[in-house]
């Protein structure tokens, strides 16, 4: 039986994704652990969280979880959620300016200033709700999903990948901004799938019969 | 297209059924909480609000079991009030598979609850509800105050800079609801829900008052709010979620079109 872990440090709300992907697999087994052996020992991996970056790589470090992150990056698939997806990023400007994993050269920034729509109405922060995101490559991530399809989003900074390659999906809020990453066995998404109705959990699917090739 | 407006059907739950009433009073049985949140869910619905107003505590137990059923089976977000007054109050419901818990009443008592909740777990699950009344004169400009106890009990405090200090305190949604109109189908109070999308940076849901989908359009278009809730116009089935949405579609508003399992 394959093994999903869902990387439990302390972050938020972990038992959404957890449902989700118990929800769609079907002879996986999905286990939420703190564990860095455990986790270790896993087939695949999901890094999620909400939250602030700072706290959360002050945790991932605590747990001793960036070291086998470190390791497990490249060795088997890996999707990052959210927070996850910023935790992925060689730097964040977020909570004073904070070094992360480096799975994908680029940084993390706040959606710029001002907060204000081309129609005059004002942009609010976070961007919160449903957004159509834009499928800018092939790849059976997006299996069965169909184009500009609508996911959930809640947040407020948004990755900025150095290496145009690495952009699998784009978002509009006021701005286009990479709202899915993908290198080798490595992916990330900015929206929570768990929380995207079918588009999401048809995501969560493909995730499971991925076999981690880009 | 960009972000898209959100249509919140909204939940009443009093010992683990829905219910609806007009003003807090008359409450008539609506149905089946989980059975509602999925039919909901196949509609269209962008996110469920569900609030418990089982008076007795010992009632309320049934809430989480409402709340951990929908969350098992309905993936959109869940929205989940009522009683929440204390740090443990919003880690349960977060455990049964809310996303975002709704502060109210315990906001007016301790603001510093809400700073802590949002520190402890995210302002993106942390939504403050207000109830506000207009208490001008006729003929004055208006003015609203923060009204608990359904309405019925006035505290005195200015609605706009409350909303604004419950953000600066970490809410990362409020949830607006005016008392003049809830239950009355006479349409949004407009100028409370323009006024507060204005003063705060956070997305405002306006509710209270919906009686055809007209209002829905007003309170997005001439409120500014980012989402809109409602309850009898949905649960009396005078409307689908689809109806609504493809009304406001139609009007130019940008909705979610959802495609169906």
């Amino acid at each position: 039986m394959a093994t999903v872990g869902i990387i439990d440090y302390g972050m938020g709300n972990l038992h959404s994704i957890a449902k989700a992907l118990r929800y769609v697999a079907s002879d996986e087994q999905i286990e939420v652990s703190f564990d860095p052996d455990t986790l270790a020992g896993m087939d695949r991996l999901v890094l999620p969280g909400v939250g602030a970056i700072g706290h959360c790589m002050e945790e991932l470090h605590r747990l001793e979880l960036d070291d086998m992150l470190r390791e497990q990056i490249g060795v088997k698939p890996l999707m990052g959620v959210c927070l996850g997806i910023e935790a992925l990023m060689t730097h964040s400007e977020e909570s004073g300016g904070v070094d992360c994993l480096g799975a994908f050269p680029g940084n993390t920034v706040h959606f710029a200033k001002p907060e204000v729509n081309t129609d005059g109405t004002r942009r609010k922060i976070p961007h919160m709700g449903w957004n159509q995101v834009r499928q800018e490559r092939h790849h059976p991530l997006w299996k069965d999903i169909a184009p500009e399809s609508w996911f959930y989003f809640v947040h407020s900074y948004h990755v900025v990948p150095q290496d145009r390659q690495h952009i699998a999906g784009t978002t509009d809020y006021g701005e286009r901004f990479a709202s899915v990453i993908l290198r080798d066995n490595v992916f990330a998404v900015q929206f929570h799938p768990e929380k995207s109705q079918s588009a999401g959990l048809q995501m969560l699917a493909n995730f499971l019969e991925w076999n981690g090739n880009a | 297209m960009g972000l898209a407006k959100r249509i919140i059907p909204c939940l009443d739950i009093d010992k683990g059924r829905v219910v609806k009433g007009v003003k807090f009073l008359e409450m008539r049985d609506a149905g089946d909480p989980v059975e509602i949140a999925r039919r909901y869910d196949q509609q269209g619905a962008d996110e469920l609000v569900f609030l418990d107003i089982t008076a007795s505590s010992e009632d309320r137990g049934t809430l989480m079991d409402v709340v951990e059923k929908v969350a098992g089976e309905v993936f959109i977000p869940l929205t989940v009030g009522g009683g929440v007054r204390a740090l443990p109050d919003v880690r349960r419901l977060l455990q049964a598979g809310a996303d975002k818990v709704s502060i109210n009443t315990a906001a007016i008592a301790n603001p510093e609850f809400v700073a802590e909740a949002a520190y402890r777990y995210g302002s993106q699950c942390i939504v403050v509800a207000i109830d506000v009344k207009n208490v001008a004169k006729k003929n004055e400009d208006p003015y609203w105050e923060i009204f608990t106890h359904g309405g019925r009990k006035s505290t005195g405090i200015e609605a706009i800079g409350w909303a604004q200090k419950l953000v600066s305190l970490g809410a990362g949604e409020v949830l607006l609801t005016s008392m003049d109109r809830d239950g009355t189908k006479s349409g949004f109070d407009i100028k409370v829900t323009r006024a507060v999308s204005n003063a705060v940076s956070v997305p405002v849901i306006a509710s209270g008052g919906v009686g055809t989908l007209d209002d829905l359009y007003d309170g997005l278009a001439a409120g500014g709010a980012d989402a809109v809730l409602a309850s009898s116009i949905f649960h009396f089935g005078t409307y689908t979620i689809q109806q609504a949405k493809n009304y406001l579609a139609g009007r130019g508003v940008a909705v979610r079109d959802a495609t169906y399992r």
